[in-house]
């Protein structure tokens, strides 16, 4: 063997040995302690890191779970409930069962029931249309259809319909994280309870001008006439500014309001389809 | 040498076709909206209800808060309902609608055309009146009048700048009132270099206004203290950081205001305003407003009254169909199409443009090719190609550090864009969540 070669594999060693003592050094002099269940918390989220929960990722949210003393404000809205036992489980906390989420698209101006009134040319972007002006229909309120919506959808799980111009949500992929919810300038998509067999009712219009002016713009609008108010037995209906908003913690899904509303603004969904004695208004209906 | 401002800028076609057209009054409409936003701030509160009579000049809308201004009726009749209108961009805003019956003025508006040159008010008198004329500026922003002209303590004023360059393509509203309205409008510069207490005042116009240059070059000998400085054509003249630029070569820092280079701009059509405000006691209900456009047979400067539905002005023209055409509210470059074309005319209408489709259509959009012409055009010295692409990626620290809240929204760099890129689309709106970024820091 030849001379260099000992004196290299030696020096290398050498240094080799040297450093890892001042490396090990440093990582005992810097070295922090972290609680191992925020690991263990991590290992149980989705891992989808969409911030829904309001924090930045599922570490942050993991932290937080771990720094509380209970769970009553922290939720993952991608896991529900499963993941939120698994949390409770390794922190030993209890946790309260919520009910499933899901967004809802609260326009039902569709191509035909809603005349364009312009033509917009610019940046296909909700937020920069709306920007601008009210929109390119006679309703300043409704859906842009530009998709901002659709841009942020981590999960892919709401899409334009080309037939309709609107939003369509899968309810299936939806895991209300509320992203939509944020991007949407108009502020049509609202997070509700996703109701026993996915049955819900909700006013699909969110048109704050008088009932004619509202009417004149869409033929689904609603038109703040307060039928459904009256009508509604459980006080869940609320009508204010001229427009109607059901409390689905209130709501009992008897569908009253859905066949009072003259205009067919209020949409049931998923319920079973009885005989045909009037039209259905279910255009937008998830599929 | 004529002078412009240093950076950046773009030479659009001026097409001042208008500009011969003499100022007309539009005929009374039979009804007006008269909307609450007319200013920039916070919208007035009405003080009037559904039945209430009101006469030409009346209060009918109070200021709330600091930025905000009043509101007066611009005709005399019976308010038929208190309740949101659409404006022009086809957003519900709270108006006072009034039936016209007549046209009968307050008392104490002097409608005569003598020309009041004493100036009896002391500085706070002045102020206090302008305020209570709802004057705004009627360069575009709307911004109340009395505000600027008041700096903030422990900043002076040295120069009054004021704007008459005009540098939107088509618009002559200004010009018309230069040439029509010489010896009221140095009246009311004068008037506003007292509220200031300022010695020198400079009226900037850009070459193509000859005649309004000599105009008021021939009435500058009673007025010692007012100048004109007459400047290269170029677009965005009429912005204030430009303007200052261009006549005073000072530049105001970022982020801040013309007073912090001891300077107050105000435009030319303002201190008409304000002339009338302090001498004549006449709110600001009307103004000058050019109708235009290439494919409009006759075109006119008309004094008009606020509230006025746009669908009056298009009558005159029943021949002309609206399939296709693009009206556009203000200038070319910074003016905003009309969706709504019931809506009423504001305070800050100085122009209405109609433009046929084959004018404002949209080129098909490539890919940058990073030739660098917006950053040759930009005035305020930005990289908007830059802009656009962290914009697109919400990158909002790095749009901070390249000062993104500087941008205007002049549009030069979508104007000269060969890409068709919507370069200030996504600006616009990054800059307004960059600028709530650092609000929201700062508290």
């Amino acid at each position: 063997m030849n001379s260099t070669l000992l004196i290299t594999i030696v020096c290398l060693s050498a240094l080799g040995l040297f450093l890892s003592i001042v490396l090990y050094l440093v990582a005992r002099k810097f070295r922090v302690d972290e609680d191992p269940r925020i690991d263990l918390v991590e290992a149980a989220m989705p891992g989808a890191n969409c911030g829904g929960c309001g924090y930045a990722g599922c570490r942050a949210f993991s932290e937080a779970c771990v720094k509380s003393d209970n769970l009553d404000n922290l939720y993952c809205p991608v896991g529900g409930n499963d993941t939120m036992k698994a949390v409770a489980d390794i922190l030993g906390f209890q946790v309260q069962e919520k009910a499933p989420m899901v967004a809802v698209v609260r326009c039902g101006g569709t191509f035909e029931k809603r005349e364009k009134t312009n033509l917009y040319d610019g940046m296909d972007s909700c937020r920069v249309m709306s920007a601008m002006y009210a929109g390119d229909t006679g309703c300043s309120y409704g859906c842009l259809g530009m998709g901002d919506c659709v841009k942020v959808c981590n999960f892919d799980a709401i899409r334009i319909d080309p037939q309709t111009g609107l939003p369509v949500v899968d309810s299936d992929k939806c895991t209300a994280c509320g992203a939509c919810v944020k991007a949407c300038p108009k502020l049509i998509i609202e997070l509700r309870n996703k109701g026993p067999k996915e049955r819900r009712i909700f006013v699909s219009c969110v048109n704050k001008d008088k009932g004619g002016v509202a009417r004149k713009a869409c033929e689904v609008a609603c038109i703040g006439c307060k039928k459904c108010e009256k009508v509604c037995q459980f006080d869940a209906v609320k009508v204010e500014n001229n427009i109607a908003y059901i409390d689905f913690y209130k709501c009992k899904l008897c569908k009253k309001c859905v066949d009072e509303c003259p205009t067919g603004a209020i949409l049931a969904l998923n319920f079973p389809v009885k005989p045909p004695k009037q039209e259905s208004v279910n255009d937008n209906t998830p599929s | 040498m004529k002078r412009t401002f240093s950076i950046g800028g773009v030479h659009p076609h001026d097409n001042k076709l208008s500009s011969g057209a003499a100022i007309e009054n539009f005929p009374l409409p039979e009804r007006v909206s008269i909307l609450m936003t007319q200013h920039l701030g916070a919208p007035a509160s009405p003080i009037v209800e559904k039945g209430d009579k009101v006469k030409v000049g009346q209060v009918i809308a109070k200021p709330v808060g600091f930025i905000s201004g009043y509101i007066h009726s611009s005709v005399s009749g019976t308010v038929s309902s208190v309740e949101p209108v659409k404006d022009f961009a086809g957003r519900s805003v709270m108006s006072v609608n009034i039936d016209v019956e007549g046209d009968e003025w307050v008392e104490e508006i002097d409608k005569s055309d003598t020309i009041i040159k004493e100036i009896s008010l002391d500085p706070e008198e002045i102020l206090k009146r302008i305020s209570e004329c709802g004057v705004v500026g009627l360069g575009g922003a709307a911004f109340p009048a009395h505000i600027k002209l008041s700096p903030p303590p422990g900043t002076k004023a040295e120069f009054l700048l004021i704007n008459g360059a005009e540098c939107e393509p088509y618009i002559t509203a200004d010009h018309r009132v230069m040439l029509e309205h010489t010896e009221e409008l140095l009246i009311g510069v004068k008037i506003m270099m007292k509220a200031l207490g300022v010695e020198k005042a400079i009226v900037g116009i850009e070459e193509n206004k000859k005649d309004a240059i000599t105009a008021i070059n021939n009435k500058l000998g009673e007025y010692p203290g007012i100048s004109v400085m007459e400047l290269k054509k170029m677009y965005p003249q009429g912005g204030e950081k430009q303007l200052i630029d261009a006549i005073l070569k000072r530049r105001v820092p970022a982020l801040g205001l013309p007073i912090d280079v001891g300077v107050v701009v105000q435009n030319v059509s303002t201190a008409f305003a304000v002339y009338q405000a302090v001498q004549k006691n006449k709110p600001l209900f009307e103004r000058v407003l050019t109708l235009t456009g290439g494919v409009l047979g006759k075109r006119h400067n008309f004094r008009v009254r606020m509230g006025t539905s746009l669908d009056k002005l298009l009558a005159l023209y029943p021949e002309l169909g609206l399939e296709g055409r693009k009206i556009i509210h203000g200038g070319p470059m910074m003016g905003k199409a009309v969706s709504v074309t019931e809506a009423p005319l504001m305070k800050s209408s100085s122009s209405i443009l109609i433009l046929d489709g084959s004018e404002t259509k949209r080129g098909v959009r490539s890919n940058c090719i990073r030739c660098g012409k917006c950053v040759d055009a930009c005035p305020m010295g930005l990289e908007p190609y830059l802009l656009f692409r962290l914009a697109g990626a919400k990158r909002y620290d790095d749009l901070e550090e390249i000062m993104v809240y500087d941008c205007m929204e002049c549009g030069c760099c979508m104007y000269t864009c060969p890409a068709n890129i919507p370069l200030l689309d996504a600006i616009t709106i990054a800059k307004s969540d960059v600028i709530k970024i650092m609000r929201s820091r700062r508290k």
